[in-house]
């Protein structure tokens, strides 16, 4: 399977994913945004970072750069988009993802390992998972703060369009186990066709036991199978 | 010709900056404050001569790059 990284002057993961992906024998290729070709890919993810170092607002530059244009013609095509934590922002400010990220409820810059909860297994990102399954993954943002309007939370709810929400480790959704104030606990979220993925947490840094675990493993087993 | 954009949040969002420095405002005596809420500004001079048509044009910015329309809302003023 071929992937392509997006890289951005700010982008800080795109290394972290790349190796993730080779190590899951993806064929990577990194593509810099001012690229206006986009190699055939059967998956393309925005890394995490702080493209264009958050000026005007997380994602904001980055979402209108060169590249963009191609990858919003290849997720619209059917093409797999993965957005992980300043993926994730990008994603939502070029459309693809409906809503936005707020600055963290406590407007602290949080780096921890948290626990989250797989809310729908029926994927091309998370079928490798099981329902409910409880991950440790890391997460180190400061604005992963997940806001939608009403009408398309509900749409989120009933075409089980969330991912993944924030839970603690026994499993449980409520407040304590919020750690930025998303709503619902929200920590990733499809588009309404699932061929798009956007997450706070960062599956690329849980893919080897000798750094941390490999919960993240099975998120890009999902997408090669 | 210049004009001045005003973004701030909309008021069901929640705004912990502003509420951050109301309560030091607080803090330091002002305690007949009803509120803070922290925005952005930005000046931008257009090479245009009608009034109407430079306003369309910095409308269209804002709408395309300077203003999230899902969180914020904005005024745009000519100086």
């Amino acid at each position: 399977m071929k992937s392509s990284v997006i890289v951005f002057p700010g982008s800080n993961c795109d290394r972290d994913i790349a190796k993730a992906l080779e190590k899951m024998q993806f064929k990577n290729q990194m593509v810099w945004h001012k690229e206006t070709d986009l190699p055939k890919s059967d998956l393309i993810v925005i890394p995490g970072g702080f493209s264009y170092g958050d000026y005007l607002r997380s994602g904001a530059i980055a979402g209108k750069s060169l590249i963009i244009e191609e990858v919003i013609k290849a997720a619209n095509s059917g093409c797999l988009v993965l957005g992980i934590c300043n993926g994730f922002q990008i994603l939502t400010e070029t459309g693809l993802l409906k809503g936005t990220l707020l600055r963290n409820k406590n407007l602290k810059f949080i780096n921890k390992d948290i626990n989250i909860k797989v809310i729908n297994n029926q994927t091309r990102f998370t079928s490798k998972y099981k329902l409910n399954q409880i991950l440790k993954i890391n997460i180190a943002h400061n604005e992963g703060n997940y806001f939608t309007n009403s009408t398309h939370l509900n749409e989120l709810k009933n075409e089980n369009l969330i991912a993944f929400k924030y839970c603690d480790e026994k499993g449980n959704i409520n407040n304590q186990s919020n750690p930025n104030g998303a709503m619902d606990n929200i920590a990733g979220i499809f588009n309404s066709k699932k061929n798009i993925l956007g997450m706070m947490p960062h599956p690329e840094r849980m893919v080897d036991k000798f750094i941390s675990n490999t919960d993240g493993v099975n998120l890009f087993s999902s997408i090669l199978h | 010709m210049k004009f001045s954009v005003t973004v701030v949040l909309k008021k069901d969002v929640l705004d912990p900056q502003g509420k951050v420095v109301q309560n030091t405002l607080n803090n330091l005596g002002m305690s007949d404050l009803k509120s803070v809420r922290q925005g952005k500004f930005f000046e931008i001079e257009i090479d245009e001569q009608d009034q109407k048509k430079a306003e369309i044009k910095v409308d269209g910015m804002c709408k395309k790059l300077l203003v999230n329309l899902i969180i914020e809302d904005y005024k745009i003023n000519k100086l």
